[in-house]
This record gives structure tokens, C-alpha cells and sequence, in this order.
């Protein structure tokens, strides 16, 4: 459901003031360019998170159907105003707003005559979709929120996608480098504030140029400490959640140049099939969400109690995933749901995907299962590496045992998940062995 | 022209103290909340518009800048302000008359001194919430003109130390101005001390019984502060600060309270504490100073001494 995802910077120059910059010019030209790319696009959705939509109290969903005001920046009004009237898609921010809500986490919903939309998410919606064609949703940036409540929040948007089931591009609007020029200057000589900034922004560009989302995500907060980045750069660990966390995308850098002293570049990451020489090697663990009830904002949480769940939360916090990738199920049943940062598969045996052959022999069957298992848990944003407990069913364990085991131990031996093997009489489809995972995002 | 600061303020500007007083111009309604700090601000309002003041000055933390300070520049602002964080508790219509002629002539001063001013001339400019709720809850009758300044946020971005130092002399170009401009001025420091939030609210946002300071070492340092500014130190007080900024994530790093203090040339009398309270876990403190006590203290020390 996700078709693909831009960053782009969100200061009034590139919409207000080209003719003052050929820079600004270059990147209301790319933002363009990039708005005419999403309109044939077919996508039925914008989602957009802007960094300078500042919230405190958890997060903030927009769900005004059509918000309407006219924009005067606090600080760039001399650019001039920005009148704006936008078709937001109320479903999807209540959707959101409730996954976040199931999974532990302060969220709601804002729908107020005059409410102050940020600048960031008015430029990038006035540029991206200037006809209201698709319809948006926009999301606030805590600022306290660290890592795990940007990913916990990101991998909400990914839930609330996948259970809307229409066709979504993300939008995420950050600065990279945000070291402000403090005094006037004059525009045609604007470029980044210092040498520093400018060589760390490139080197960030340079890897979203060749796809790596995640490793730009590992060097967040190195890039906001060494280069100021905007509300250190904690859209990325927002997008990168959502987006799947690893490096197969393939990415452009559209533009960058500088916008009074920062940063500001525009780029698109689109999810693709490419094979790496190498896996990701990730230093931290999954968000608490769920687990232990809460995301890493509750631990902040003195004035309330974790919200209750209700039915329809619970099932709204549990998205089923289903891939073409594996066979289809033999029952009413995915292959798997999401509980938080846990994923349950269903029993998955040997059948191929496609022409649902079985494999002959418990070596050859052991390892299409297992590719099989590969194929639900990549497609749902996790790895082999992530499988956390098995459990075998083998129909003739006296026979395929040892065989399985040395299969097993191929994939499995280096990431030790707890196992359990049982013998059983039989299995639905005329099969030696099915596994039965539970693994982490 | 004999011009004279006859006030200046600590105002805190959450919007929760609106809401909790239910006040015709503000949208949403409540039970109750904050009355400590609400009654604190009817003793310092009684106390200061006593003075008769011309206009009243305020620096908030919410309109934020980057390039220098600027101040509102229209004669009139008549709009919404709803809070973008805190929207179920703060819709407020707002009929603002601003000086701007003195507006200008501390902008002036500011540019003379090497400061980087500007004047917001935008009618359809939205005025923030922080200048609304600290005016509010001195003046919630709005008869009186303002003068609405910006924080500038940018010399932070190198210290803490070089953003107070602009923030002083910004608050010594305030002063030649009110000296220049013959008004009666009070001042309006519109930020909190601890400012660490709550990021979650409960149900009942005004349900005083889940209020206190986020954390015991936010208390340490406001209770600290606080004593300074209680026994007239506020030198001491000037000194501290920065550090006060990066121990208790503290909104005086906005520079209101540097910039109040240096226009009040640092009193080294006591400033009068209204009241302290939090608000959702940040402290937040209404303190006054009336120049005229101090003029009083030292009548009373001759008066002894003879």
C-alpha cells in the first residue's frame, strides 16, 4: 500500500520567494515536478509528518475535513501570507490516532475551526497537491519523543496503511542541517552555515541517494548533534519504521541546496526487490510497544493511566499480513499479525508459491518452509534474524529428524531462537513438516 | 520625557490558567484548575494596574524568531488564537491594541545598540498565545495597549550565555525607549521556570489531584530561583541562569526573564512572590517588582540613619 516516500524541507522561501534565490527556485522546481509525479501516481492518500508541527502531549492527528486559513509565518511574514484550504481524509487520522491508541500510546485527534496547520506541512501540501486531487493526512512531531516513540509512532502509520488499504505516498517534511543565518543576509548569497553541516548533509544524501533509509536512521543523532539537524532528525526514525526498516529502496535526491543557512533537500525512496551484498547490522532493539503497554512516552506519563482497549482496538493493533510471496493459507487464517513489535505467523509448510508443489523429501521440504518464513516476515519488515521462538511439527520424526536439524541449523543455528519439535500423525496437505514462528519486527 | 517602568512581572503563559477560569472569550469550559496561580495573578493584577500604567510590555516564548527581534507593529489585531498543542483548552478571541510607536522606538534603540530588529506589519499576523495569556491575565480587559516581542531564538544556537547577553541589551534598549517615549510601562516576563512537560493529560485536564512538578530536581532549581528573585539577588539570579536553561530544560531560555530584569536595571530588591504552581509537571511562578518598594526601602534606610 505504500507507493513510495519523499523528504522535503517545509520553510515558505521555496513557495513565497524563488524569484529572491536560484536556489529556492530549483527546489519549488523539484518539489513541482515531484507534486506532478504523485498526481499520476495514482495514490489515493498523502501522509505527512512535519517536523515543525510541535506536540507535547503525545501525538496529534488532523481530521478537519477542510481546514481553511490564511498562513502568516511568525518569522518569514515578510515573504508574504499563505491562504490555504485543504481536504484532509478524517478516516485515516482516526484510524491512526486509534492504532496508537491500542498500542499504549498518547495520541488524538485535532478538529478546531482556525487551528494554526504548521508552515512546513502548508508548503509541502500547496507544492505537492495544489488542487487538493488526493486527499492528506498530517501528523504532529513530539518534541520529546525520542527513537523508540518515533518508530512506535511510525510503525502505527504502517498498521493504519495497511488496514486502510488505499494507496499512500508519505511525506515527510524535516530540514536536514537547521542552523539558521541569524541576521539579514542577502538571499542570492545564501548556502549553508558552515563547511560542517554542508559535508554531513551530503554524506546523508548520498546514502538516501543509494536507498539506505536504515543506515541514515542509525546516524540520526551523530547528524543532529554534529549538524543541528532539524529536531534532530528524528523524521527519519518516523519514516524509517514505517517504511520498513532496511536498505532496499531506491532512492533520488531531487535537490539540495540551502535555504538561509540550512539545509534542504528533497529525495524519494521507493520500496524495491534489490538484493544486498551485505544485511543490515541494526544496535538497537524493537520499540516497547504493546509489551509492556506503553511506547517510551508512557514512561513520562505521571498524569495518566495507559489507556484501556477495547475490541475494536485490539483489532485495529493487530493488522494481519498477507504476501503473494508465500503460498496462500489452506484455511480462513493469514499468514501472520502484528502485535506490537512481535509478529505470530500461522503454520507455514513447504508449498511453493504459485504452483503450490511440495518439495520432495524432508531436506528440500524444511528449506521451502523456511523460505516461505523468509518471505512473510521480509514482507512484513522483519528477518530471519528476528525469529525469536519454533515450534516443528514433523510427521515422521523418527525418519526426518536429523535430516531437518541440519537443514534447520543452515538458517537457524546462528540465531538460536527457543524450539520445540513434535511428532504428529498428520498435517492438512500431505506434508512431512510445517514451523510454527514467532519473531520480532 | 521622564518616562518610567512602574512594574515588572514574571507571567506565565499556559493556556491551562485560561481555561480555568472560564472566561467568556475563551472557548472551552472547565470544572475548575490552577487556582493558585490564578489568585496570584488577581493580587498582581490589583497591585500593578493601580499604576495606571500606559502600556504594558511582554516578551513571549511562543513567537518565535530567528533573525533578531521583532515586535508587533500594527495598531490593531482582532482574531482566533487556538493553542497547537493544548487545542481543547485554549480558543481564544483576541482584541489587541498595540503602541506601536513605541514598538518602534525600542526597535530603533535595539538597532542603534547593533541588534537586528524588525516590525511585524502584517494585520492578518496570528498574535501567539503566550503574548495573550500572560496580557490576559494581567489586563483581561485589553484596555490598555501592548507591546508584543518576539524571542529570539538564533544566539542560543552558540550559548546560552551569548543569547542572555542579547537578551540584556535588549532589555536596556526597552528602557531608553519607555525613558524616551514619557510612558508609564509594566513588563511582562511571559515565561515558566521548569519546563519539563507531561506528555500525556488525563482525562479531565483541569483533575488537580495528577498536578505536580515533573521532577523533584525541576523543584530544586525553581524553589532556588525563586529565593533569589525573593531576596532582591538578581544578579546572582542573571548568572544562574544559563545553567538553570540545560538543568531544568527551563523557558527562561526564551530570554523574557533576562530581558525583564535588565530593563528593570536588576533589582536588588525583593520581588514579591504572587504565586507557584505547576502545570502539567513544568513550574511556573508569578513574581512581581515595583520599583516604587525599592524607592521605599531606601526613604526608610535614610530615614534610620539619621
Amino acid at each position: 500500500m505504500i507507493q513510495r516516500a519523499y523528504i522535503v524541507p517545509g520553510q515558505p522561501h521555496i513557495y513565497l520567494a524563488p524569484e529572491r534565490n536560484a536556489g529556492w527556485a530549483s527546489l519549488r522546481q523539484a518539489y513541482q515536478a515531484v507534486g506532478r509525479e504523485i498526481a499520476n501516481s495514482g495514490a489515493e492518500l498523502l501522509l505527512v509528518y512535519s517536523t515543525q508541527w510541535f506536540s507535547v502531549i503525545g501525538h496529534l492527528m488532523q481530521v478537519d475535513p477542510n481546514p481553511k486559513w490564511t498562513l502568516v509565518d511568525q518569522n518569514w511574514y515578510e515573504f508574504g501570507e499563505i491562504p490555504y484550504s485543504f481536504r484532509i481524509d478524517p478516516a485515516f487520522g482516526e484510524l491512526y490516532a486509534g492504532i496508537c491508541k491500542a498500542n499504549g500510546m498518547q495520541a488524538s485527534t485535532v478538529n478546531y475551526h482556525g487551528f494554526p496547520i504548521d508552515t512546513g506541512s502548508v508548503v509541502a501540501l500547496k507544492l505537492l497537491n495544489p488542487d487538493n486531487a488526493i486527499p492528506a493526512s498530517i501528523v504532529s512531531c513530539n518534541i520529546y519523543a525520542e527513537r523508540d516513540e518515533s518508530r512506535a509512532l511510525g510503525f502505527a502509520a504502517r498498521a493504519a496503511i495497511e488496514q486502510y488499504g488505499k494507496k499512500t505516498i508519505v511525506v515527510c517534511v524535516t530540514n536536514l542541517s537547521n542552523r539558521y543565518e541569524v541576521g539579514d543576509i542577502d538571499p542570492s548569497r545564501d548556502r549553508v552555515s558552515s563547511a560542517k553541516d554542508d559535508e554531513w548533509n551530503r554524506k546523508i544524501l548520498e546514502m538516501l541517494g543509494e536507498g539506505r533509509l536504515e543506515d541514515v536512521a542509525q546516524v540520526a543523532r551523530e547528524f543532529g548533534r554534529e549538524a543541528n539537524a532539524d529536531m534532530g532528525f528524528k523524521a527519519i526514525w518516523w519514516l524509517g519504521a514505517l517504511m520498513g526498516e532496511h536498505n532496499r529502496y531506491d532512492g533520488k535526491v531531487w535537490d539540495y541546496e540551502p535555504v538561509w543557512g540550512t539545509g534542504s533537500a528533497i529525495v524519494e525512496l521507493t520500496p524495491s526487490a534489490k538484493e544486498l551484498d551485505f544485511e543490515k547490522e541494526f544496535d538497537e532493539a524493537a520499540p516497547a510497544i504493546a509489551v509492556t503497554g506503553g511506547t517510551g512516552l508512557q514512561t513520562h506519563n505521571v498524569l495518566g493511566e495507559a489507556p484501556k482497549r477495547d475490541e475494536q482496538d485490539t483489532e485495529d493493533a493487530t493488522p494481519v499480513i498477507r504476501t503473494e510471496r508465500a503460498p496462500k493459507p489452506v484455511g480462513p487464517y493469514p499468514h501472520a499479525r502484528r502485535v506490537g513489535d512481535l509478529l505470530f505467523l500461522s503454520g507455514i509448510g513447504p508449498r511453493t508459491p504459485g504452483t503450490n508443489e511440495i518439495p520432495v523429501g524432508i531436506e528440500a521440504q524444511t528449506r521451502r518452509c523456511i523460505e516461505n518464513i523468509r518471505a512473510i516476515l521480509e514482507d512484513a519488515g522483519s528477518s530471519l534474524d528476528n525469529i525469536l521462538d519454533v515450534t516443528v511439527y514433523l510427521t515422521d520424526m523418527k525418519r526426518d529428524f536429523e535430516r531437518f536439524n541440519a537443514v534447520y541449523a543452515e538458517y537457524l543455528g546462528h540465531v538460536q531462537p527457543t524450539r520445540t519439535t513434535v511428532g504428529v500423525d498428520s498435517l492438512p496437505t500431505p506434508i512431512d513438516v510445517e514451523l510454527k514462528v514467532i519473531a520480532s519486527q | 520625557m521622564n518616562g518610567q517602568i512602574v512594574g515588572g512581572l514574571l507571567a506565565p503563559h499556559p493556556p491551562h490558567i485560561v481555561y480555568g477560569e472560564n472566561h467568556w472569550r475563551n472557548e472551552p469550559k472547565s470544572e475548575c484548575g490552577w487556582e493558585v496561580l490564578r489568585w496570584g495573578y488577581e493580587r498582581a493584577r490589583k497591585h500593578f494596574l493601580a499604576k495606571k500604567p500606559d502600556v504594558i510590555l511582554v516578551h513571549s516564548p511562543h513567537w518565535q524568531t530567528v533573525i533578531g527581534h521583532h515586535f508587533l507593529g500594527v495598531p490593531e489585531f482582532h482574531g482566533l488564537s487556538v493553542d497547537p498543542i493544548f487545542p481543547n483548552l485554549f480558543r481564544y478571541k483576541y482584541d489587541i491594541k498595540v503602541d506601536v510607536e513605541l514598538a518602534e522606538l525600542i526597535a530603533e534603540e535595539g538597532r542603534n545598540d547593533g541588534l537586528v530588529t524588525k516590525l511585524m506589519r502584517n494585520p492578518n499576523f496570528r498574535v501567539d498565545y503566550g503574548t495573550i495569556v500572560s496580557c490576559h491575565m494581567i489586563n483581561p480587559e485589553w484596555d490598555i495597549p501592548i507591546v508584543g516581542i518576539s524571542s529570539n531564538n538564533s544566539p542560543y544556537y552558540f550559548s546560552n550565555e551569548m543569547g542572555q547577553t542579547q537578551m540584556i541589551r535588549l532589555g536596556q534598549a526597552t528602557r531608553r525607549a519607555i525613558e524616551k517615549s514619557g510612558r508609564r510601562a509594566i513588563l511582562l516576563a511571559s515565561n515558566t521556570l521548569s519546563h519539563r512537560h507531561f506528555t500525556t493529560e488525563s482525562d479531565i485536564p483541569e483533575d488537580m489531584s495528577r498536578e505536580h512538578v515533573y521532577e523533584h530536581s525541576g523543584y530544586l532549581w525553581d524553589m532556588k530561583v525563586i529565593d533569589l528573585m525573593r531576596t532582591g539577588r538578581t544578579k546572582e539570579l542573571i548568572a544562574v541562569l544559563p545553567e538553570f536553561m540545560d538543568h531544568a530544560v527551563s523557558e527562561v531560555k526564551a530570554g523574557s526573564l533576562a530581558w525583564m530584569l535588565s530593563a528593570l536595571n536588576f533589582p536588588d530588591y525583593p520581588g514579591e512572590l504572587y504565586g507557584y504552581w505547576t502545570v502539567i509537571g513544568t513550574g511556573n511562578a508569578v513574581v512581581g517588582w515595583d520599583p516604587q518598594l525599592k524607592a521605599a526601602a531606601t526613604t526608610q534606610g535614610a530615614a534610620a540613619s539619621v
